[in-house]
């Protein structure tokens, strides 16, 4: 039986100080530090259980290859059960842990809206003449790359490999509806005089079929495996393959079609035969053919385009939602994935022009094609980059996406929501609502722990290893009864 | 034989469903430029200014 697929994405978004010295860990610093400061007494995070370096395939890394964790830069907790941190050079914001692909897209939104708040809250804080500017893409077409990830919980019994294998597939197709398109090309040994317009922003990045690096030989399934709850039980598939998205129904399809997915992979329903060849070429090619006629070579010899696997995995998923329900991704939210999943592959294959209020390659690629062509421009010219950029542009009045007539699935209530209040359906209800009731007694707070000062000595740690124990429903009675944080832990009987 | 008929009845209506259909393209499309049109005279106010200077100085750190 497929478990619920818990959800979330973090991403790094870029950022650039302009009219004043561009230092990007100083300039993440101030700009999270103005919203941390403004909105509450800061918690910090709690690094006790991180350990990037453990592999899914079973063996650990000492620190050589394990991702650097900057202890000492701003890392913060929110109200909403959110992390928003300095990683490397770019601010990144975690989404708490939702219960389906709707509920993280929702707060996707609303970590976009943090951003924005952070950037008005930061203005003041500059030198005279100098402005942050944000952009959610993940490439500054030179070659760097930084990442939005998304993270699934998975079941510890469904064998790793062949969860690998059964993946792929999606993740090198998915792109043709969840693509964020990219102006030129910066995989090597290609130019961008031949590859003028690609589907996505980071499939240039990918240069192995699995392993545990995220910011070199990227890998298209990643195995960081760093659960964040129980071990015994869970995986949290770490997926770094994906672009930032713009568009809500790109984020809604990205993460619901990803989650059914997986339930198929856990349930056996997916089979082997979709699998390529020669996967980290195809997922280039992918990419570098907007008019998705391209084939790809599959393991069995035959050859398929993105959009003839994409069809049969939405068939696949069709019947399994016929058969076995789709009570792991939600039935609601399943259903209208679905009903989403079939008119964006039906636009893509008759008239893709007719999905551009979902797919941001779509919209971005029609616009540059009327910008081009009203100003009699080619491509290479540095407007079309700019268009590029500020597709993804995060300043009011100045990013693209707002103004191209994307649809949205979020109502504007349920994003300002989610900026200060975590969702009720999750664990990251507990963490939200400690840290909102109760700021000055939390110490440290984490995925899957939070320590509290309950006014004598010792600290109580209390876990919370059960993605879904912790929720409204379960503790929402006992902390309105609570009084104090030591009457909290009294309760919990910790 | 009322078969045959039946079929060409059905492919000359066909054929004026096409073209109906290409009408409803036709101005659907209008619209479509219309509307980018629009956007087209925003864009041009809100884009950097020296866009040449601006892809040039966005730099960023590798991340992740």
């Amino acid at each position: 039986m497929a478990i619920p697929k818990v959800c979330g994405i973090e991403t790094e978004y870029g950022i650039l100080v302009r009219g004043g010295e561009s230092n990007p860990v100083a300039a993440s610093s101030v700009l999270i530090n103005a919203y941390v400061n403004d909105r509450s007494r800061r918690v910090d995070w709690d690094f006790e259980d991180e350990s990037p370096g453990v592999d899914a395939r079973g063996f650990s890394y000492e620190d050589a290859l394990a991702p650097e964790v900057e202890s000492h830069l701003v890392n913060a907790v929110l109200t909403n059960g959110a992390r928003y941190y300095v990683d490397h050079a770019h601010p990144e914001i975690s989404t708490p842990e939702c219960s389906d692909a709707l509920q993280a897209l929702a707060y996707d939104r609303s970590a976009e809206e943090i951003v924005r708040l952070s950037m008005a809250l930061a203005a003041p804080l500059l030198p005279d003449g100098a402005e942050l500017l944000l952009h959610k893409n993940n490439s500054d077409g030179k070659g760097n790359s930084y990442g939005c990830h998304e993270n699934y919980l998975v079941a510890r019994e469904t064998p790793f490999g062949r969860l690998v294998s059964e993946i792929t597939p999606h993740f090198v197709t998915r792109q043709i509806f969840c693509g964020a398109g990219k102006v030129g090309c910066e995989a090597p040994g290609y130019s961008s005089h031949e590859v003028p317009y690609q589907i996505s922003q980071r499939a240039d990045f990918f240069e192995e079929e699995v392993g545990l690096e995220t910011t070199l030989k990227r890998p298209i399934v990643n195995t960081r495996d760093e659960p964040h709850c129980d071990p015994q039980k869970y995986r949290r598939l770490h997926v770094i393959v994906g672009d930032a998205n713009m568009s809500e129904g790109a984020t809604l399809l990205k993460l619901g079609t990803t989650s059914i997915v997986l339930s198929m992979i856990e349930d056996s329903f997916i089979g082997s035969d979709l699998a390529l060849a020669h996967p980290v070429p195809a997922i280039r090619q992918v990419s570098h053919d907007p008019t998705l006629r391209r084939t790809l070579l599959m393991q069995s010899g035959a050859r398929m385009s993105a959009l003839d696997i994409q069809w049969k995995l939405f068939e696949r998923a069709s019947r399994y939602a016929a058969e076995r329900g789709l009570e792991s991704v939600g039935e609601d939210v399943g259903r209208r994935v679905l009903n989403l999943w079939e008119e964006v592959l039906r636009g893509l294959s008759d008239d893709r022009s007719s999905v551009a209020d979902i797919v941001d390659w779509v919209a971005k690629e029609r616009l540059l094609d009327a910008y081009s062509q009203r100003h009699g421009i080619a491509a290479g010219d540095a407007r079309l980059r700019a268009i590029d950029l500020q597709y993804h542009d995060m300043r009011p009045g100045r990013g693209l996406a707002a103004k191209v007539g994307l649809r949205t699935f979020v109502s504007p209530e349920e994003v300002a929501r989610g900026v200060d209040h975590a969702p009720d359906t999750t664990r990251a209800y507990f963490r939200g609502e400690c840290l909102r009731r109760w700021p000055d007694d939390i110490v440290a707070a984490n995925w899957d722990s939070m320590v509290f000062d309950v006014g004598r000595d010792p600290l109580r740690r209390i876990p919370m290893m059960e993605p879904l124990r912790g929720t409204k429903a379960h503790v929402g009675a006992l902390l309105d009864a609570s009084t104090s944080i030591s009457d909290l832990v009294e309760r919990l009987g910790a | 034989m009322a078969e045959r008929v039946h079929k060409q009845k059905s492919t000359s209506d066909r054929a004026a469903e096409v073209t109906e259909e290409s009408g409803a393209t036709t101005a659907q499309g209008d619209k479509l430029r219309a509307e980018l049109d629009d956007l087209l005279d925003e864009i041009d106010d809100v884009l950097e200014a020296n866009a040449e200077d601006f892809v040039k100085s966005y730099i960023q750190k590798g991340g992740e």
